[in-house]
């Protein structure tokens, strides 16, 4: 069967791993590659790296180390942060990295998920929503830029729409940051997932507030997500990946062992 | 000295680094002379087989791929064009291997089958030595070879099909082993040390 994908997600930030809070106040949390390394050895199905900073500053991600994570570990692992052109991925491929995520490159040029399709397959392509509910209207909307606070904004897009889109145009796999959640800890956003889940017939990998193993049951279970993707409670040790995953496993939910 | 085919795929990459963590001397080359001086070939791939059969066209690679006579894995795609024939794009293969590639069969279940599942039906063929069907490994496609008599193992996604492939010194798998941990590891290991 089909296993439930756990995975742990580094923001990397000037060539290291940071977390902050709600997309803010960040710190460092250890070097790239040992951590990689770790989390790899730990059990995590596969890892995501994002440059927090690349497209809220103009420039592109330091790709230097993409080489270094690809020689020591031996699961996929997806690299994000400003890669808007076709060669730039071409590029983060070719340095060992299976996956691209596009996030406000793909906002601003929807086009550019339909290129990725074409020239590297639809496997690579992965898109990255982060979605915040306005607390007045209730509605879910897609922003862009989260990595810099000063430079976060709101799109035209409501969530499930760019969902839908996405997919016509070409996406591998979705990943739904709930940034109302992300890093407080205190559970997946279920309602939203749950919601999306039955707009997304591709992949859907949830993120935002993991904080304990019963968050991952819960999401896996209520939202049927293939995937749940946590920063914090992995970088701060609150949760052990491979006693996570045993307790998921005594609770039912299919996990690699 | 092992040789990847340069598919022009943009995943040679990984292949290479799990290679090197096992053996030395691990060269990416589409120089038939290279690729024939070789002791062990392999075929990755990703993407359309479309456009990875036209790549090997056009780099005169087909002829040179069907001769050789050392040992040969086709990874994912790679497997796939190691068949007859495949209905994306609805191309002619190598021809290597019996079978044919089709849409997988998944009845309601999610499609690309992206993720970590288990084996079925995993014989003891020396490719799949130490190796067992509650193993995970990691897939990421949409088509699939159907189970044929040239299967060594299959794996279930709505319904059956080729995990992995064998006749005589062609070899293919449906998963990336350069990304499936230590089965994957081991895989390759059991391919850079069979016997034909």
């Amino acid at each position: 069967m089909l296993a439930r994908r756990i995975i742990p997600c580094l923001d990397v930030r000037d060539g290291k791993v940071v977390k902050g809070v709600r997309f803010r106040d960040h710190e460092v949390v250890g070097d790239i590659v040992p951590l990689a390394e770790f989390y790899s050895q730990m059990g995590a199905d596969e890892l995501v790296f994002y440059d927090i900073t690349a497209s809220s500053d103009g420039r592109s991600v330091d790709r230097s180390w993409i080489e270094r994570v690809a020689r020591v570990i031996d699961i996929p692992f997806c690299v994000a942060g400003g890669i808007s052109t076709l060669d730039l991925a071409a590029e983060v491929l070719e340095m060992g990295a299976d996956k691209i995520s596009i996030n406000s490159p793909a906002l601003n040029d929807p086009s550019l998920i339909c290129d990725m399709n074409e020239r590297f397959g639809q496997q690579c392509v992965v898109v990255g929503i982060d979605s915040y509910q306005n607390e007045t209207s209730g509605e879910y909307q897609v922003y862009q830029y989260t990595g810099d606070v000063e430079r976060t904004q709101l799109t035209p897009w409501k969530t499930f729409d760019w969902i839908h889109e996405v997919q016509q145009l070409g996406a591998g796999e979705i990943v739904l940051n709930c940034m109302n959640q992300d890093g407080v800890r205190q559970g997946y956003d279920t309602i939203q997932l749950t919601q999306a889940r039955l707009s997304c017939d591709i992949p859907l990998i949830a993120s935002g507030g993991a904080g304990t193993r019963e968050h991952f049951k819960e999401v896996f279970e209520k939202s049927d997500v293939d995937g749940a993707l946590a920063a914090s409670v992995f970088h701060m040790r609150v949760l052990d990946i491979q006693e996570l995953k045993k307790y998921l496993s005594e609770s039912g939910v299919e996990v690699r062992k | 000295m092992s040789v990847i085919i340069d598919t022009g795929c943009a995943n040679l990459t990984s292949l290479k680094f799990a290679l090197e963590r096992l053996t030395r001397n691990v060269l990416i080359s589409s120089d038939p002379e290279t690729i024939n001086s070789a002791a062990r070939v392999f075929l990755p791939g990703v993407g359309s087989a479309q456009y990875a059969m036209g790549v090997l066209e056009e780099r005169g690679l087909i002829p040179v791929i069907q001769n050789l006579i050392q040992p040969v894995l086709g990874i994912c795609l790679g497997m796939q064009m190691l068949t007859s024939s495949s209905s994306e794009g609805d191309i002619a293969c190598l021809d290597l291997v019996p079978g044919e590639v089709k849409g997988l069969q998944t009845q309601d279940l999610r499609l690309p089958h992206m993720g970590w599942n288990t084996l079925a039906e995993c014989t003891d063929h020396p490719l799949l030595h130490r190796i067992s069907s509650d193993m995970y490994f990691y897939f990421v496609h949409s088509y699939g070879v159907g189970v044929t008599d040239t299967s060594i193992a299959q794996c279930e996604y709505g319904s059956r099909f080729s995990a992995a492939i064998a006749h005589q010194n062609f070899m293919g798998v449906q998963f990336h082993p350069e990304r499936s941990s230590a089965a994957g590891s081991q895989l390759l290991k059991n391919f850079l040390e069979l016997q034909i």
